[in-house]
């Protein structure tokens, strides 16, 4: 079954002026249907403003379609009553850093989620230290969150999002105020999550290097869904993506110069090293 | 680097008194800040003075941060003893130009320089030795009744401890902001005081910006975090009584009663009021001014005046 | 105005037993008209030393010259360097405040104490310089996209006629076609009227494309100062320092230990691309 099924999802923002007249709408998430299977990587690439945190936002039931549905785990967010437990079954993480830890020390923090569930105080303590342990910040557990770096920020954050035990995290561009060391703690703490806990990752993201391992990839563009398929897939699209306002990671950027130019070269090159291979097999068969 | 300021002015080490749970804290404080507008003559004080000492030893927080916490209220304390010592009515004592000094304005100043100067160490003995979370969680338990009279105890207390966090953070945005605007030409420090309101304006605005943008984004986590109040929800780490935390209640309840008896025995003994009050005012100004010898000198010469 | 540092150090919480070294004695030109782009992780002390050099901290010891005058002396107008050395801080779209652009705008020549008009002609070619289109200049500044903020932010500090503009991480969360643009935009200004410009970044590829120096600072040290090419030599040495080269550097130091006769300098994407071509081509050709 999928975790992640919308039918159509239409989401308006409404701008009133100040008298509360409306002023115009504009719709931000536009008939996007999609279907996300647990236990998968998911990403949402997109510019500012093309809708893909509006759409983030319908999976964890802080905003309700304004037409269509969206069912998190077989639930439709609509239902008033399934609220809480949707917000269980799918986590959220936020861009800030600074503005989603609520706690004073690490560990009070990561036990934030589970206070509010209402889970046993023992139990509590065990969810934080196997959270903590699953991002690596089991040594901060006593640290004040304002003496960590940006990354680590992050991690606890997801942290606080594991110990609610959910079956799915998403992840609204968790890199987007992070320095490269930090955004590289941060992926790598969610793509350990997604192989070893099994939990379904969607990573909404600008930045095209984090979603070369994701299982599939979502681009969207003006509230649609623009393109989808593996990255391999994507990235062999450079100019439909350039076209998007997106850029590609500098390999694929060189090969496909490369191939513009006559070199046979496969498409959708991710890795240094698969560059490297290609162009040195290359340049063998050639020389042979 | 302002983050690495702490709030409020936690102490860290180990001690009884750090690990007595918050209400006891919270409650010790209260009570020993009405014993001290309860007692009339030197010995309460005095048995206030040793409970105090006592604390204070036990807590092993170094004395210079209690006189810390006194600085800040110096100017205060200066100003209360100026106008009681000159404004209270009463049979005058010494004429400066046009003001009188009177007895009874001697009496009052002194016990309000003793009383303030003890509740001040009193209670920064309680910030010293709990941390601003503990304090909070202890008042939210400690509060509970009043959730009868529809008073939001857990928000409050919810309020308080997002604050806590929040406050470090928006000081450094607010020396961000500051040092942007400098740049830009900005002064904040010439002018009159109009001027320097004005020039606020391009501080404050963004400042305040940032701060709601904080806060929307604050609650949206919280909800996503599935917050939702005080009801129904489990503590990571309750509080909970420990047998110290018995013992340390029956311990001030010992010295509230105790210090107000002994408070009363100079009733008990003086015969006429009069007696009793010279008695007093050489108790208290000899304790006062031993340190210096002229105005002991002094003092002696108004006790004998007043004799 | 060559701006000069002489053996500058600057610690924080000095009188504290939690003193921290951020700038390390620091000896550095930056003469006219450079395009400079400053490298550093988090916490290596850039945004510590950009702040020296328009007086907002004050070295701990060491001198800093600008155009020859010490800028600690007691007579020197510390609010005039300011306008001639500009600085753009991180998230500068966080410092607005007018109500509308063009005022916004104003706020800094209107410090300097000038008068309406010249404030007024300014702030208007600052807008230009930046590229804002002409109908948003009296809207609200928090109305508009982020990309567009920050142009704002950007016009508010070349408003006042800085010699030297330093913009700290000017593309911190934009998406990658608006980092492109602000680059470009930036780009453009400095070829148009010939300051001298500073990119702090803690991304190599960023700037790489576009910087004609790079200062590499590590631990309040200048770890490298260099042009592009040779600063990217040094590539392992980066990566240590957790800052890591464009990933066309790695590319072609891969080839040439491949056997490829690759020159292992090219920086861009297009100076790379050419390389390999020529030396693929050249191979079949010979062969």
């Amino acid at each position: 079954m999928s975790i992640i099924k919308t039918d159509k999802l239409v989401f308006e923002y409404i701008r009133r002026d100040e008298d509360g007249n409306v002023e115009g709408i504009t719709r931000a998430v536009d008939e996007v249907t999609l279907k996300i299977k647990q236990g998968d990587f998911i990403a949402i690439l997109g510019h500012n403003g093309s809708g893909k945190s509006t759409l983030a936002k319908h999976m964890n039931a802080i905003l309700c379609p304004t037409e269509g549905s969206i069912w998190v785990d077989g639930r439709d967010t609509r239902e008033e009553s399934e609220v809480w437990n949707i917000r269980q079954t799918a986590g959220m993480v936020f861009q800030n850093p600074d503005n989603q830890i609520i706690g004073q020390v690490v560990e009070e923090d990561v036990g934030f989620g589970p206070e509010n569930m209402g889970v046993p105080t023992a139990e509590i303590w065990e969810r934080v230290e196997e959270s903590l342990k699953a991002v690596g910040m089991y040594k901060f557990r006593k640290y004040s969150p304002n003496k960590l770096s940006g990354g680590q920020k992050q991690r606890v954050s997801i942290a606080g999002v594991l110990a609610m035990h959910p079956k799915c995290i998403v992840l609204d561009e968790p890199t987007a105020m992070l320095d490269p060391n930090g955004r590289k703690e941060v992926i790598r703490a969610v793509r350990a999550l997604n192989d070893v806990e099994n939990v379904t990752v969607i990573l909404i993201t600008h930045y095209m290097e984090e979603i070369i391992h994701a299982d599939k990839v979502f681009v969207m563009d003006k509230g649609r869904i623009a393109m989808q398929g593996t990255p391999r897939e994507i990235f062999s699209k450079v100019e439909e993506l350039k076209e998007l306002r997106l850029d590609v990671p500098q390999v694929t950027l060189l090969a496909y110069e490369l191939q513009k130019k006559g070199i046979a070269l496969p498409d959708g090159i991710l890795s240094i090293e698969e560059l490297t291979d290609e162009i040195v097999k290359y340049s063998r068969k050639e020389g042979r | 680097m302002l983050r690495d300021i702490t709030l409020g002015q936690y102490y860290q080490t180990e001690s009884v008194i750090h690990r007595l749970d918050p209400r006891v804290k919270l409650a010790g404080t209260v009570i020993y800040i009405i014993s001290l507008f309860c007692f009339h003559h030197v010995w309460g004080y005095l048995c206030a003075a040793l409970f105090l000492f006592a604390v204070v030893k036990l807590s092993k927080v170094p004395f210079k941060f209690m006189i810390k916490g006194m600085r800040s209220i110096l100017f205060l304390l200066l100003i209360t003893v100026v106008f009681n010592l000159f404004l209270t009515p009463g049979e005058t004592v010494l004429t400066i130009w046009k003001l009188h000094i009177t007895k009874e304005g001697i009496r009052i100043a002194v016990f309000m320089v003793i009383r303030l100067t003890m509740l001040i160490i009193g209670s920064s003995l309680m910030t010293l030795t709990t941390t601003p979370n503990n304090l909070t969680d202890g008042m939210e338990k400690a509060m509970r009744p009043l959730r009868l009279f529809h008073l939001p105890v857990h928000e409050i207390a919810m309020i308080m401890s997002i604050a806590l966090r929040f406050i470090p953070i928006l000081m450094e945005e607010t020396d961000k902001i500051m040092k942007a605007q400098i740049a830009r030409g900005a002064d904040f420090e010439s002018g009159n005081i109009f001027k320097k309101a004005k020039a606020m304006v391009p501080l404050l605005v963004p400042l305040f910006i940032s701060a709601f943008r904080r806060a929307n984004d604050l609650a949206m986590a919280m909800e996503a975090r599935c917050y939702r109040g005080g009801e129904g929800r489990t503590k990571m780490k309750p509080l909970v009584y420990k047998k110290r935390d018995a013992a340390a209640y029956l311990l001030l309840f010992t010295f509230l009663a105790g210090s107000i008896v002994v408070d009363r025995i100079p009733n008990m003994i003086a015969k006429t009021p009069a007696e009793e009050q010279a008695v007093m005012t050489e108790r208290v100004l000899t304790e006062t001014c031993a340190e210096s010898d002229d105005l002991h000198v002094e003092a002696q010469a108004i006790i004998y005046k007043i004799k | 105005m060559p701006i000069i540092l002489d053996h500058v150090s600057h610690v924080y919480g000095d009188d504290t037993t939690l003193a921290v070294k951020a700038l390390d004695d620091i000896s550095l030109v930056i003469p006219d008209g450079q395009f400079i782009g400053l490298i550093g992780h988090t916490g290596s002390g850039k945004s510590t030393l950009v702040q020296h050099l328009n007086g907002l901290l004050r070295a701990t010891s060491g001198n800093i010259y600008f155009n020859g005058q010490d800028i600690d002396d007691e007579d020197f107008h510390k609010k005039e360097l300011r306008s001639k050395v500009g600085l753009v801080f991180q998230y500068p779209e966080h410092q607005l405040f007018e109500v509308d652009v063009f005022s916004d705008v104003c706020f800094g020549p209107k410090n300097l104490g000038l008068s309406k008009k010249e404030t007024e002609l300014l702030a208007y070619e600052a807008l230009k310089k930046v590229g804002l289109p002409d109908e948003c200049f009296y809207q609200s500044p928090f109305d508009l996209s982020g990309g567009q903020k920050r142009r704002v932010a950007i016009a508010g500090v070349l408003a006042m006629k800085p010699q030297v503009l330093i913009l700290d991480e000017p593309t911190a969360g934009l998406d990658p076609k608006g980092r492109e643009e602000i680059l470009g935009q930036i780009c453009k200004l400095k070829e148009a009227s010939n300051i001298t410009v500073i990119l702090v970044s803690h991304s190599m590829e960023d700037v790489a494309e576009y910087v004609e120096r790079i200062l590499v600072m590590n631990q309040g040290r200048i770890m490298y100062d260099d042009v592009p090419k040779e600063v990217f030599k040094h590539y392992k040495e980066l990566e240590e320092v957790g800052l890591a080269a464009p990933q066309v550097t790695y590319i072609m130091h891969n080839l040439k230990e491949a056997g490829l006769r690759v020159d292992e300098n090219a920086t861009t994407i297009k100076e790379a691309a050419q390389e390999i071509y020529r030396v693929l081509t050249e191979r079949t050709r010979t062969l």
